[in-house]
């Protein structure tokens, strides 16, 4: 798919975007319920994260055309964002030795 | 997938490229122009977008660290978000309604690119408008979100309910990203008259940069929407849901 003419999107029928626009609609409605339902723990973590990754691959693919460009342009957008997870890698760190430290000083403080 | 290819005057033929990685690998090598038959314009667009992507992703990445790090508890987004409606308290209602609103001017963006390259000037505008006239709802009812939370005593400082960097993340996030969809909004209403006026039909000069434009703005401002969308998804399971 990724090698047919990629700039151009015009030939996909609205119904394909209409179909999306459908599986958006009932993803978003299934986060919601997420919270609607007061799920909690690592169930409500988990499918908070599957809906957002499966609506931000819909968008990211069908209405932005990734699907259909050149890999050598998908990968020089998608790639560099991976790093992100290596600055949220460092940052939980970051944070669990902050609140450590919070933790010690409120406590000897007191 | 059914395509067909129209191409503009005086565009070199593009010669079969390999597809899959030995395309990946021959694009990106030999000194040469990188993103073929991609135009300038997506191309810069796209780079945009991702560094749009870095700058909302250390909002994330910060809200993310206060979070973590705060031995105060966190306000519940359920309860904080909640609408009174009947008489009973409907949690996130707003924001659900704000995530359906903004997903929905996606889809039309999504179709007035579509008839953009059909040539298809009054759909095309007519979807643009609709954008950008769900964009301005969202904008509207974001405006309402802070008056009632500034109202009930949300400050970048504190807030009643506990951890006080809960406000300066939230007018921080949503605050940026809602400028990104005004932006958005003026952007749309710009283009839109030009594809009414068929500016991109007979190839009129832009009045800010004195270029010729053509249907691929349309598509360019289709991605800047979409992007716009695609923030709210994370700011909507990260901040909201979480």
């Amino acid at each position: 798919m990724a090698q047919t003419h990629a700039s151009e999107g015009q030939g996909h029928s609205i119904r394909l975007y209409l179909v999306t626009w459908a599986w958006l609609f009932i993803l978003s409605a299934c986060s919601y319920l997420v919270d609607y339902l007061h799920l909690q723990g690592n169930l409500r973590w988990s499918l908070i994260l599957l809906f957002m990754i499966l609506k931000a691959g819909l968008i990211v693919a069908i209405f932005m055309h990734m699907a259909w460009e050149h890999l050598a342009l998908v990968y020089a957008i998608l790639v560099p964002p991976l790093v992100v997870f290596v600055f949220v890698g460092i940052m939980v760190y970051e944070s669990d030795y902050t609140l450590i430290t919070r933790q010690i000083a409120f406590a000897v403080g007191q | 997938m059914e395509q067909t290819v129209v191409r503009e005057k005086g565009q070199a033929p593009v010669q079969a490229r390999p597809g899959g990685w030995r395309g990946f690998v021959a694009d990106w090598s030999s000194d040469q122009r990188t993103f073929k038959e991609v135009p300038w314009g997506k191309a810069m667009m796209w780079i945009f977008l991702l560094s749009d992507t870095f700058v909302f992703s250390c909002f994330l990445i910060s809200y993310m660290t206060v979070r973590m790090s705060t031995v105060v508890p966190w306000p519940n987004p359920s309860e904080v978000f909640a609408l009174t409606i009947g008489g009973t308290s409907v949690p996130l209602i707003l924001i659900a309604i704000m995530t359906f609103v903004l997903i929905s001017s996606s889809g039309t963006m999504a179709m007035a690119v579509n008839f953009a390259y059909r040539r298809d000037r009054l759909r095309s505008a007519r979807l643009m408008l609709a954008t950008a006239a769900l964009g301005a709802t969202f904008v509207g009812m974001q405006a309402l979100e802070w008056s009632k939370l500034i109202h009930e005593g949300v400050r970048p400082w504190g807030n009643p309910w506990g951890a006080p960097q809960f406000g300066s993340t939230f007018f921080m996030i949503t605050g940026f990203h809602g400028t990104h969809v005004t932006f958005g909004v003026i952007f749309l209403l710009i283009t839109a008259r030009k594809v009414l006026r068929g500016d991109y039909d007979h190839g009129a000069r832009g009045f800010f940069t004195s270029r010729r434009g053509n249907y691929e703005s349309v598509e360019i401002m289709g991605l800047y929407w979409h992007f716009v969308d695609l923030v709210w998804v994370f700011i909507f399971a990260f901040f909201y849901l979480w």
